[in-house]
């Protein structure tokens, strides 16, 4: 496959590796925030090819993971109104909230449907007149064009039966809070691919030169993330931070700038709280004036019960990188993929459920 | 969820796109690319196309790879 198989070549990623090897094994610690990077790890199985002293630690990069319990609490509700079709991205379904969880309510009755995108929920809403169709909005940069698109749509084609509950974040901010955070200790970022074809390197100008640090975008074939260890390797040993871009094909310095006029013109910045990390200031998405007809939690009043958040659940210092998997008290024990108490072990891209996966 | 597989635009109409993958066909929105023609290849995600990919610079990434990896793979002088 074009793009695929190139970024795939055993030679080139054995190259990378001696390359990062003889750099002498400096102690270093490296986030990645994107749950798509977490499992592309896993899956190559870089992590077992790396110097020991080379730490690749996953952050808050799975979106399902960050989002609040209160926020599950309030799409559970949603699902539980009467003539609400609940749509939703599948890795959702088992997150549990204070009380039920998705695939519960649907269980129960409640009418909840698995999408692959908005579009597929705007059919739903055309489809069904007199029903009212929710799309749970969950997602980073990569996904927020693709509902802010579908809003738009929706207003070209009179479609006033649905609606999104809008839970996305987006990343440049959580950045700041974790450099800002002493106890993350971390050397350098990898940053994430496709929010960064969205975005742009741009983005993370402000950023980058309040804290030089290293960071570089990565791809997410494994000779795209070793190109880009090596890069972050090589800047910390050397002092010499910088921002690069090592994912050119898909990714520029000013982004897609259609996508991001589209994202502009919907939503517009707010306060978010990320599970595990608390309230981040502008790290939010909501619905600008003009189309805020279209925000569910606006038009429905839904009662959200006080969220309690799981007991010994460490998920929150996980998503940090301050915890691996396995210093968490209930990691296959009381938690596991088959019954998950916290986001991280529901989320395919989840970090809990990426090491239970690949290293047991 | 950043999970986004490049796809070969085979046909565009009313600005969706039909696209192959690996021989498997399906549709995509162009609303978010502008000027993606038939022979492009984007990156597409939860049904639309988010950025078209440069062929230019994936040659220019792998020549630069692929340049590092034959002259440490080459004997010593």
């Amino acid at each position: 496959m074009k793009y695929v198989e190139e970024y795939r070549d055993p030679h080139l990623a054995c190259d990378l590796i001696h390359r990062i090897a003889a750099m002498g094994a400096p102690p270093m610690r490296v986030m990645e925030v994107c749950g798509t990077h977490t499992v592309s790890i896993f899956r190559s199985g870089i992590r077992s090819l790396l110097p020991s002293t080379l730490s690749l630690i996953s952050g808050p990069g799975c979106p399902v993971c960050v989002t609040d319990q209160r926020e599950i609490d309030a799409a559970i509700a949603l699902a539980g109104l009467d003539n609400v079709i609940l749509t939703t991205f599948g890795d959702l379904m088992r997150v549990p909230g204070t009380i039920s969880s998705l695939q519960k309510k649907q269980a129960a009755g409640s009418d909840i449907r698995i999408v692959y995108s908005t579009s597929d929920a705007l059919d739903i809403a055309r489809r069904h007149p007199d029903r009212q169709v929710v799309f749970l909005g969950v997602g980073f940069e990569t996904t927020i064009p693709t509902v802010a698109a579908s809003v738009l749509t929706a207003t070209e084609a009179g479609i006033s039966n649905f609606f999104v509950y809008c839970a996305h974040k987006c990343m440049p901010p959580a950045l700041d809070t974790l450099m800002a955070d002493p106890e993350t200790g971390i050397d350098g970022f990898l940053l994430p691919g496709h929010v960064s074809a969205i975005i742009g390197t741009e983005a993370y100008l402000p950023f980058f030169e309040k804290y030089r640090i290293p960071c570089v975008v990565a791809g997410f074939e494994p000779v795209d993330i070793l190109q880009a260890v090596l890069r972050l390797s090589e800047m910390i040993q050397a002092e010499a931070p910088q921002l690069e871009n090592a994912y050119p094909r898909a990714v520029r310095s000013e982004g897609n700038p259609a996508a991001l006029k589209i994202i502009r013109e919907v939503f517009e910045p707010c306060d978010a709280i990320w599970r595990g990390i608390g309230r981040i200031p502008g790290s939010g998405f909501r619905f600008r004036e003009k189309y805020r007809r279209y925000d569910a939690e606006g038009h429905f009043q839904i009662n959200v019960p006080a969220a309690v958040m799981p007991r010994g659940c460490a998920c929150g210092d996980i998503l940090t990188g301050k915890k691996l998997p396995s210093d968490c008290p209930l990691y296959k024990t009381r938690c596991t993929p088959v019954n998950p108490v916290g986001p991280c072990m529901v989320s395919s891209e989840g970090t809990c459920a990426a090491y239970f996966k690949y290293s047991g | 969820m950043c999970l986004a597989i490049p796809s070969k635009i085979i046909d565009i109409s009313s600005n969706i796109a039909t696209i192959d993958v690996d021989g498997v066909r399906r549709q995509a929105s162009l609303m978010l690319v502008e000027d993606a023609q038939v022979g492009d290849y984007v990156i597409v995600h939860a049904g639309f196309a988010i950025q078209k990919l440069d062929e230019g610079a994936a040659m220019e990434s792998l020549a630069l790879l692929r340049e590092a990896f034959l002259s440490s793979s080459s004997p010593a002088e």
